[in-house]
């Protein structure tokens, strides 16, 4: 694990060396989370493995490809000396199925800010990256994200024991039925709601509001960042091959050359060797733009989380100014004057005085009505308080979490960076050497 | 004897006289000094071996600079005037210092003489009189400090060369205060397209036989020129994708202050990274600064000499050219050929060929000195930039 410490950069800030694959800084998050140590993470290991393609047919009965993601899931044990781990169980998950999980915690869960999905579709390319969701670098970024969410998932101290979740992780054939069965679908449509409406409500929480702002303007930021990130990658890209095009015309010209020859001939090898670099080092950049993509998506679910409670504030306010209604409407019916116009006040002033009988039925009604409204005001209530006391803690959690891992990342930045630098030095060293031998 | 006191040091000193390559003229030294004894004897003389060189010996005599360029307005044209200040040591020199002003034209004149007086010898390029693309205003700044730079390397370069630098010619630019008087004396305009028009009838005969040694030397010459071209655009494309990739540096660096703002632990590693990002920003400037300040000048001073080459090897190719011809006219005794003549030309072929081999191993030399320090001087700068950069990167975490 990488201590965020310079004088072990040595060791840690390697390229090229294939036994470290590109998910290096990846991993330093995941260990975090592993040492997070759920009940669930304690007795059960999860990878996602690998990915494959597959065809069949759709639901409009047409062949399509897609991949699947193999997801092996191995019980925590101490392995006895000599002895081997135990075989994993494995199942294979299409993206779809994932995005169903990732739907049904956000319905399910309301209050707790869900760990994002990697993106559908790459975003934020530079030219070489591919835009393809078949090509295989993409397909390998997302198996890694794919892990990274359900790892996240199962270090939430309230996600990891969903039983949804564990069949997700375990139960290959049966989990759709068992998902549909939870009917969570039904709360979808309040959740779109929630995202969508426009209301207005008359006294925010302001730690709500304050993080709703924080939420959207880290969103542009980043969004921002991903996309000056994306084209300051593809000019180093140029820059780097251009230097290739020396090591053409320094081979050409050494051809020529007596004294000259060998010197040029081999500066001309260190820039292909430059040029080459590039790859690599662009390669390692493309997690750290997945770690800030990672809380890109982070801001949609804190988003959500702040409107889900503005549509409870919402509606506790709609429900209470109801109940504030009826209790005027029934102190105008006790004392007979008409302060708030209503139909049935002008009607009977137009058509005449209704009898005492009906008067006492209408308040006997609206006494009843009151009774209720009250109950659901309190209902009400304690549900938003709930929500905000939940919600919060569960934001505490989030913002913790968020500093950490963010700030990892930019040191892992920074050390991808000295290890470029590095090269450079080396290369150009080189170089010079080659030319003061001209 | 004839042979004045001045040109029997420079014999001990194993430099050639300016009077055996003023055989290429068959008149008067080109330059205006009075005629030697026997010219082979003294073209056997000139060695420049280079064992046996003594760093005294190459010594610089010369100290020259070019700058101050100063514009100046007729009524007909605006030019700029150069200060062109010289020290020296030289004996043929009545003072130690001059100071004199000079104007592009003046340069091109010096030059053309040089290289009429010493045909097949490696005359310096001057910058180019105008350059066409990317330049809307002949006298902007960028080009006229470029311009001087060129100048004051080409004035070096002269006064380094061995034979160059004792040429009656370069002492008249750098002392006389009005140069005028002296660039309407020599050979003038009709010598010059007497020559021309002999290259043309000459070329239109062909060469006989080339010998190996120019052979080898102008497929040398095509081949580098080619090389050395294709360095320099691959120089200034690099430039163009540094100076394109400075502009989106320029915007990322901002980005991590922008989000600074918005977080509070996060602030300082962040802030720390937009830091970073400037320095690197700043460090790319200097390196752009130095390839187009360094590198590009030199790889183009060369892609110059390339050309220069080219003419000395025509101008070598003519003057064989011609002995062939008048050999040949005297071999089937038409037009009652002068013998002498013919024996003269073959000297003037004989001259021209050792004065080329022995400025091309010159020639070469200093193009792998100039080369090989200008491209050095790009890898320790590119070492300097990471260097740099890794030293923010360590300090911003």
């Amino acid at each position: 694990m990488m201590m965020a410490d310079s004088g072990s950069s040595e060791e840690v800030a390697v390229i090229g060396n294939t036994d470290i694959t590109s998910t290096e800084s990846e991993n330093n998050i995941i260990n975090t989370m592993v040492e997070r140590g759920t009940a669930l993470l304690k007795k059960m290991e999860i990878n996602v493995a690998e990915a494959e393609k597959r065809t069949g047919k759709n639901t409009v009965n047409m062949q399509e490809t897609y991949t699947v993601y193999l997801i092996e899931t191995r019980p925590v044990e101490a392995v006895p000396e000599g002895g081997t781990p135990a075989a994993p169980d494995m199942l294979w998950r299409r993206y779809s199925e994932f995005e169903l999980l990732r739907t049904y915690l956000l319905v399910t869960y309301p209050f707790i800010v869900i760990p994002p999905l990697p993106e559908k579709r790459a975003e934020f390319v530079w030219h070489k990256l591919s835009a393809d969701n078949l090509d295989p670098d993409f397909v390998e970024r997302r198996r890694v994200g794919l892990e990274n969410f359900l790892l996240r998932v199962a270090s939430h101290p309230l996600l990891s024991n969903d039983k949804i979740f564990f069949l997700f992780l375990t139960e290959e054939k049966g989990w759709r039925d068992a998902v549909l069965e939870t009917g969570f679908q039904d709360k979808v449509d309040s959740r779109l709601k929630s995202l969508s409406a426009m209301f207005r409500v008359k006294n925010p929480d302001k730690r709500f509001t304050a993080l709703k702002q924080y939420s959207d303007e880290l969103n542009a930021v980043i969004s921002q960042l991903l996309r000056v990130r994306a084209k300051v990658a593809d000019r180093l890209y140029g820059v780097y091959k251009v230097h290739g095009n020396y090591g053409r015309v320094f081979s050409e010209w050494s051809a020529i050359e007596k004294e000259m020859g060998d010197g040029l001939q081999s500066a001309g090898h260190h820039m292909d060797t430059y040029a080459a670099s590039i790859d690599d080092i662009l390669e390692e950049e493309e997690h750290y733009a997945d770690q800030l993509k990672e809380y890109l998506f982070y801001t949609d679910a804190v988003r959500s989380v702040c409107k889900k409670h503005e549509l409870l504030q919402y509606e506790l306010e709609m429900v209470a100014q109801d109940l504030a209604y009826k209790k005027q409407q029934r102190e105008e019916l006790a004392t007979g004057t008409v302060r708030v116009f209503s139909l049935k006040g002008m009607t009977s002033k137009l058509f005449g005085q209704e009898s005492q009988e009906q008067r006492e039925s209408r308040l006997a009604a609206l006494e009843q009505s009151i009774q209720e409204g009250e109950e659901t005001v309190k209902e009400k209530n304690a549900e938003c308080q709930e929500f905000v006391r939940t919600a919060w803690k569960d934001i505490e959690r989030f913002k913790e979490q968020k500093d950490q891992d963010l700030r990892e990342a930019l040191i892992s930045y920074a050390i991808m960076q000295i290890s470029m630098c590095k090269k450079g030095i080396q290369v150009w060293s080189n170089a010079k050497e080659c030319f003061n031998k001209m | 004897s004839s042979i004045p006191t001045k040109e029997r040091t420079l014999l001990n000193k194993r430099v050639p006289v300016l009077g055996v390559f003023s055989l290429v003229q068959n008149t008067s030294l080109a330059d205006g000094g009075p005629m030697p004894n026997s010219p082979s004897s003294l073209v056997n003389q000139y060695r420049l071996e280079e064992e046996e060189e003594q760093p005294g010996a190459d010594a610089k005599d010369f100290f020259i600079t070019v700058d101050n360029p100063e514009s100046h307005v007729t009524a007909i044209e605006t030019f700029i005037m150069y200060r062109v200040v010289t020290k020296t040591t030289r004996s043929e020199f009545d003072s130690s210092e001059y100071e004199v002003r000079r104007r592009y034209q003046d340069f091109l004149w010096l030059r053309g003489r040089l290289e009429e007086s010493h045909p097949t010898l490696i005359v310096h390029p001057l910058p180019e009189k105008f350059v066409m693309k990317g330049m809307v205003e002949r006298f902007n700044d960028g080009f006229i400090e470029t311009r001087r730079k060129a100048l004051h390397r080409f004035l070096n370069k002269i006064s380094e060369h061995p034979v160059l630098s004792y040429s009656q010619h370069f002492k008249v630019f750098l002392t006389a205060q009005e140069l005028t008087s002296h660039r309407k004396q020599g050979p003038g305009f009709l010598s010059r397209m007497g020559e021309t028009v002999r290259a043309v009838a000459n070329s239109v005969r062909g060469l006989r036989s080339r010998p190996e040694e120019f052979s080898v030397m102008q497929e040398y010459v095509d081949h580098f020129s080619t090389k050395i071209c294709s360095v320099d655009k691959v120089t200034q494309r690099i430039i163009k994708e540094q100076r394109e990739y400075l502009d989106e540096l320029r915007q990322y660096g901002p980005t991590y202050t922008q989000w600074a703002e918005l977080e509070e632990d996060l602030a300082e590693p962040l802030k720390g990274v937009a830091d970073c990002v400037e320095r690197c920003s700043q460090e790319t400037e200097e390196q752009i600064q130095q390839l187009s300040e360094v590198l590009v000048p030199a790889l183009h001073e060369y892609v110059l000499c390339a050309e220069t080459l080219k003419a000395v090897m025509r101008r070598r190719d003519n003057i064989q050219a011609e002995f062939e011809a008048k050999n040949e006219a005297l071999a089937s005794r038409k037009a009652d050929q002068d013998a002498e003549e013919v024996d003269g030309l073959a000297e003037r072929v004989e001259v021209a060929n050792t004065t080329l081999k022995e400025d091309w191993s010159r020639w070469q030399k200093a193009m792998r000195t100039d080369l090989r320090s200008a491209l050095i001087s790009t890898t320790e700068k590119n070492v300097d930039y990471y260097e740099k950069v890794s030293l923010a990167m360590v300090c911003s975490q």
